[in-house]
């Protein structure tokens, strides 16, 4: 009745302010519910992001198998044929694809979060809304090539079982969603910092290729981690990456080494990584139009 | 009294001289290592203060307050350089002040720039949600309007083609429609009827006046197009060199802005220029020739008279000069040219310091617009001065023919044919 107007002049006679914009640079202000406020603009940009690659090519969604099957067969040539690495008794393929796209996913994250400040420059200096939209619709938009990839993956994986291979898959299969949200909080965490530090340092963007490459070697992607030295394999683990993908196999293929220490330990360090990443994006985000 | 819906608080916008854009990792740590250092041997504070100082800053905005209330229309003046674009990016949110705070209710949408967002492989219907969406709207809200916009824009036989097929008419209004459908209370709008043919930017600026006076809601609204601002601003804020100088009705603060408008643009400072140097060009005054008053309006249909100041470095007579001015619009691209070559005219230096070229120009058939002028002097194949970018150049008026329905501007060409039927 007249409950709605009694508010409503209540509301007139003391209007108060809904935002401020302040000078401070406030240590933490990723805003959760203004950004919750937007998930309409999320969700267009992953269709976006879909639409437009599907316009763009011929092939399509082929283009998502090529690339990890080339790369499967020059590993199986170079480290399987050429430097004979042990692949824990696994058939070469099913060892290498699923480390291929994983690493895929995760350096995709990486480096598209990392040069997310330049390659929307002018949508980010022409107009507001929270920032971390961008990064988050680039996880998730990078996603669906993950999944469209992993089912390469499965066809191979059900092309060895129709071959006599023994299926091997365990209960720990049940973390392979876990597996993916680490995989996509270590990239955007990572690529965040990386994002955040190149709004000044032009030239570290020069050195996240490179370094992405590198660190391929430091993870479990071309060799089990029990055919690494002993002493070093303590440092190994400490790439997240590692024991997402040592589980990954574990839960699939049966190989691989499994702890859920080491799996505790993968999630602090992402959880970590994530959380450095969002804080020094928070920080970045409001003037980085200045700098860059 | 009303509590306003935008209160602005001593906001102050500084930019680093220098440090921008400058940034390498080692140059900053070779910076901070010797600041560190400085701080370790300097004795006492005021010496680390004084070497902080050395930095220098550019103060986009000083201390600029206002308050706004609902259903304002606020036109923002200035010249180039005076900060109104700044104001704008800090209260759309896109960049931070560095002093000061805004408090405010209700949603603020932008429109720093048409079609931001739009991607030329999405089709107009796919590019209305995205776009909507990056101006902050809900998928619902949209889809609300949806019907509206599409009527407005008048692309409704294209809405499902790739906007990368329409032509730049069409993009821009299907930009502007989404925009001027926006359900903010706030709307902050930069310049963005520049663009359009003059009947759209009419139908823009008609929406926008409704968009204040019958929904209530508050317009900021920048422009170099005085008349724009005129019809649609009722308060209007006049800015200089990032100050605040006044605010008040629009009719009195045009007139100021006009009053305070130098007689002439020095170009004695100005940098985006080449040459030996020789002669440079010192001033440049824009003048009616009926009452030989330095013009605050320019129109095309009347006759101009451009007087050029030069200065002379050496005493030396020169022979042969060629003086030109190019005009440029707002994309750069040269529209004509005016130069003592094309005439057959020929100049030379007279034996003195300072001098003054005086060129006529005979009813002025520019478009209405925004130009640049570009300043050039040469001898013999040796350029002396060229100065890019001299002065901005604004066409304001038209009285190209007598009676005139309608005026040319950008989409339906940039210069008028002296025609007659017959």
């Amino acid at each position: 009745m007249d409950f709605g107007k009694a508010a409503k002049t209540r509301q007139q006679m003391t209007p108060r302010y809904t935002w401020k914009i302040e000078s401070g640079n406030s240590w933490y202000s990723i805003k959760i519910k203004e950004a919750w406020e937007y998930k309409d603009l999320f969700f267009l940009l992953l269709r976006r992001d879909f639409v437009a690659f599907y316009k763009q090519t011929i092939l399509g969604p082929l283009w998502f198998f090529v690339q990890p099957i080339i790369t499967l067969f020059v590993y199986t040539f170079v480290f399987g044929k050429i430097a004979a690495v042990s692949t824990d008794g696994l058939p070469r393929p099913l060892f290498y694809l699923p480390g291929i796209i994983c690493w895929n996913y995760f350096a995709e994250c990486l480096l598209k979060n990392s040069t997310v400040f330049r390659d929307n420059f002018n949508l980010f200096s022409k107009v507001y809304f929270p920032r971390i939209i961008l990064p988050m619709s680039i996880v998730f938009s990078s996603m669906v090539r993950f999944f469209i990839q992993m089912s390469l993956f499965v066809v191979v994986l059900l092309i060895y079982y129709s071959k006599g291979l023994k299926p091997e898959i365990n209960s720990t299969i049940a973390l392979l969603p876990l597996l993916l949200i680490l995989m996509a909080a270590f990239g955007q965490g990572l690529g965040l910092i990386v994002s955040a530090l190149t709004t000044k340092y032009r030239d570290l963007s020069l050195l996240v290729n490179f370094g992405v490459q590198l660190l391929l070697f430091s993870t479990t992607v071309v060799y089990p981690l029990n055919a690494a030295p002993v002493a070093i394999r303590p440092y190994i683990g400490l790439n997240p990456m590692t024991t997402i993908l040592e589980t990954f196999r574990h839960a699939i293929l049966g190989q691989g080494s499994f702890s859920f220490s080491a799996l505790v330990q993968a999630t602090i360090i992402t959880i970590c990584i994530f959380f450095i990443g969002l804080v020094l994006f928070s920080k970045v985000e409001r003037n980085f139009v200045d700098t860059i | 009294m009303e509590q306003p819906i935008i209160k602005v608080n001593q906001i102050s916008k500084v930019y680093q001289k220098g440090a921008i854009g400058s940034g390498t990792f080692s140059r900053d740590l070779e910076n901070s290592v010797k600041s560190f250092y400085s701080r370790l041997t300097a004795r006492n504070k005021d010496e680390d203060g004084e070497l902080r100082k050395k930095k220098e800053s550019i103060w986009s905005l000083k201390d600029v307050s206002f308050k706004l209330h609902e259903g304002d229309a606020v036109g923002i003046i200035g010249r180039n350089g005076a900060g109104k674009s700044t104001l704008l990016k800090i209260l759309s949110r896109v960049t931070g002040p560095t002093y000061g705070s805004i408090e405010g209710r209700g949603r603020i949408a932008s429109l720093l720039e048409v079609g931001t967002g739009f991607h030329p492989e999405l089709s107009g219907r796919e590019n209305i949600f995205l776009n909507g969406a990056i101006l902050g709207m809900k998928s619902f809200e949209i889809r609300k309007n949806f019907d509206e916009i599409v009527e407005f824009s008048g692309v409704e036989d294209f809405i499902d083609t790739p906007v990368k097929r329409y032509s730049s008419g069409m993009y821009v209004r299907l930009a502007f429609a989404v925009a001027a459908h926006l359900e903010s209370e706030i709307l902050i709008i930069d310049e963005v009827l520049a663009v359009g043919d003059s009947a759209f930017q009419k139908k823009c600026l008609g929406k926008m006046g409704s968009i204040s006076k019958d929904q209530g809601r508050t317009v900021l609204f920048v422009s170099h197009n005085m008349q724009s601002i005129q019809n649609l601003c009722n308060k209007s804020l006049l800015l200089n060199n990032g100050e605040l100088i006044r605010q008040g009705k629009t009719a009195d603060i045009i007139q100021e802005y006009l009053n305070e408008q130098e007689t002439y643009t020095s170009l004695e400072l100005q940098k985006n220029r080449k040459g030996d140097g020789k002669i440079k060009f010192k001033n440049l005054r824009l003048i009616d020739p009926e009452t030989n008053q330095v013009l605050n309006q320019i129109t095309c249909g009347k006759n101009l008279l451009i007087e050029i100041d030069f200065i002379a470095k050496e005493g030396a007579p020169i022979k042969d000069l060629e003086i030109s001015i190019g005009f440029n619009d707002q994309f750069g691209t040269r529209q004509t040219l005016i130069s003592n070559e094309l005439s057959g005219q020929a100049l030379s230096r007279p034996n003195a310091e300072i001098w003054t070229q005086r060129i006529l120009v005979n009813k002025l058939s520019l478009a209405l617009g925004n130009y640049s002028l570009n300043l050039f002097v040469s001898s013999k194949g040796c350029i002396h001065d060229w100065v890019m970018d001299a002065m901005p150049f604004y066409v304001e008026g038209d009285a190209y023919f007598e009676n005139i329905t309608m005026t040319l501007g950008s989409g339906k060409g940039n210069f008028y044919l002296d025609f007659n039927y017959l």
